[in-house]
């Protein structure tokens, strides 16, 4: 792997928690707050390893594996994407499908494990995630099936190299539609607002936070972490395909690439800070909304490139 | 000049997506004004010869109409109707939004079996007029109240006008004019056909109507 490839890997790693950090950032200025501080995320994490587990009698195995199961999965899958855009060869023919397949499986064992403790709670977040994923998920699919069908290619590597000027010129409409429709599923994916507060601790509202209530010490952390990660996964996809007209490469990719983030982190704290949290009936309205823009694009990829 | 005019049709599906996924009517007005001024715009990307005073005229006339005239009409009854959400259509907001998508493929599926002998300005100008169309037909259906209806019949003639446009490419000018004022009449009508319905029955649902007979 080249110098550019690891440090786009490695800058995932290092710097996801930092982008919850930026998000709350722009939050608390629109609020007139001075806000928490930009590394907060870390410490919290750093706290919480030093702290011990507590685990519920009900619970079973499922229940300790998830934690380090999600992250390991999550992080398989960032690691299918986030090197793509500077190294030729990276991943196979098929490695789309596979990202989807390890972030479905990350959500079940999300979801099994917040079953698994008995809570009637968790089992509420654990019907609203699958409730939002079945509908996020198409979408999700379908603007992959349009990068592929556009550049002709099945691995993120060929998608991110096969987008370039001509493709943009005679796609452009599809590829930016199916930039919103990811801004849309990485919203409601990593239970952002409008789709879920995750500032809230009121647990009828909660989707993500009310799943993980029975996690503590090291577990919560890895959740924390996962969490991150997964957030920085969703923005990086988004800002890979945003940034392809401009045919950067090398370490002008990286650093386009990095900008890319803030601008997306700064993006979804103006989201939050002015969109109110829509009301749990409408929110399926909404994600309906990402998956008919998909095949709108799907659509309009498959009449330009006739 | 094809890629305004591509910009112009995907902006014209989108607003077809929130029409059939909105339930707020005043909001619904307002896609509908925008809807109007990017009909009203098409003739201008469209124009074959170039940019010349008629196509301006009948673009700023459309423009005018659909884009300012018709929303104050259909505001202004709406604010007297004391009605601002459709509450419980006959096809709920979700499942019409999937109706929109597959009434697209559909327009897309019948474009390409069509085979239309024209040179179209772009590839897409054919089926989005029909699912231009179709959402306007389905919205008449699909909704309880008049004003929803209303807004249902203008995007089917807005429909009817781009399919125009991309056959033709530039319309006679007094047809399009004739066209123009038979919708100004036939909103102006059912204005105040949906201002006497209300002062009646004080309420503008027209499924209730039903209840007159007999």
């Amino acid at each position: 792997m080249s110098a550019e490839g690891l440090l786009l890997l490695l800058s995932g790693f290092l710097l996801s928690p930092l982008l919850q950090g930026v998000i709350n950032r722009t939050k608390a200025v629109f609020a007139g707050r001075k806000g928490s501080p930009l590394l907060q995320q870390y410490r919290d994490m750093a706290k919480l390893l030093r702290k011990g587990a507590v685990f519920s009698t009900t619970t079973t195995g499922i229940f300790r594996i998830a934690p380090s199961a999600v992250l390991v999965l999550v992080a398989a899958a960032y690691t299918l994407l986030a090197p793509s855009t500077v190294e030729s060869g990276w991943g196979f023919p098929g490695d789309l499908i596979l990202f989807v397949y390890c972030l479905g499986l990350a959500r079940f064992l999300t979801v099994t494990a917040a079953l698994d403790t008995g809570s009637s709670f968790e089992g509420m977040g654990a019907s609203r995630e699958v409730l939002y994923s079945a509908l996020a998920e198409p979408a999700l699919i379908i603007g992959l099936a349009v990068l592929a069908r556009v550049s002709g290619e099945m691995s993120f590597s060929g998608v991110f190299h096969g987008l370039g000027d001509s493709e943009w010129l005679s796609a452009g409409t599809a590829l930016a539609i199916v930039v919103v429709s990811f801004l849309i599923v990485m919203l409601a994916e990593n239970s952002r607002i409008p789709f879920d507060d995750p500032n809230t601790h009121l647990e009828l509202t909660m989707v993500h936070e009310v799943m993980v209530l029975d996690c503590s010490g090291p577990d919560f952390a890895l959740i924390t972490y996962g969490a991150s990660l997964k957030l920085w996964l969703f923005a990086s996809l988004m800002v890979n395909l945003a940034i392809s007209p401009l045919g950067l490469s090398g370490y002008a990719q990286v650093a386009g690439f990095l900008g890319g983030m803030l601008f997306a982190g700064i993006l979804v704290g103006t989201i939050e800070s002015v969109t109110a949290r829509l009301s749990l009936l409408k929110t399926p309205g909404l994600l309906t909304g990402a998956g008919a823009l998909a095949v709108l694009a799907f659509i309009l990829a498959a009449r330009y490139l006739q | 000049m094809t890629a305004y005019i591509d910009i112009i049709l995907v902006g014209l599906i989108l607003s077809n997506f929130i029409l059939l996924g909105s339930s707020r009517l005043g909001n619904c007005i307002r896609i509908a004004a925008w809807q109007g001024i990017m009909v009203g715009l098409l003739p201008m990307a469209t124009a074959e010869a170039g940019f010349s005073f008629r196509i301006a005229a009948l673009g700023s006339a459309v423009i005018v109409l659909k884009g300012f005239v018709f929303p104050k009409l259909l505001s202004r009854a709406l604010r007297e109707s004391d009605t601002s959400r459709e509450v419980q259509p006959f096809i709920g907001y979700t499942a019409s939004l999937i109706a929109g998508v597959l009434a697209l493929s559909a327009s897309f599926w019948l474009d390409g079996r069509l085979n239309l002998p024209i040179h179209s300005a772009s590839a897409i100008v054919v089926p989005v007029s029909l699912s231009l169309m179709f959402t306007g037909l389905f919205l008449v259906v699909a909704r309880r109240m008049a004003i929803t209806q209303v807004i249902g019949y203008l995007v089917l003639e807005n429909g009817i006008y781009a399919l125009g446009l991309a056959i033709v490419r530039d319309l006679p000018f007094l047809v399009e004019l004739g066209v123009l004022m038979d919708v100004f009449v036939a909103v102006f009508v059912m204005g105040i056909a949906i201002y006497r319905i209300n002062r009646e029955f004080d309420h503008i649902d027209s499924h209730r109507l039903a209840k007159l007979k007999g």
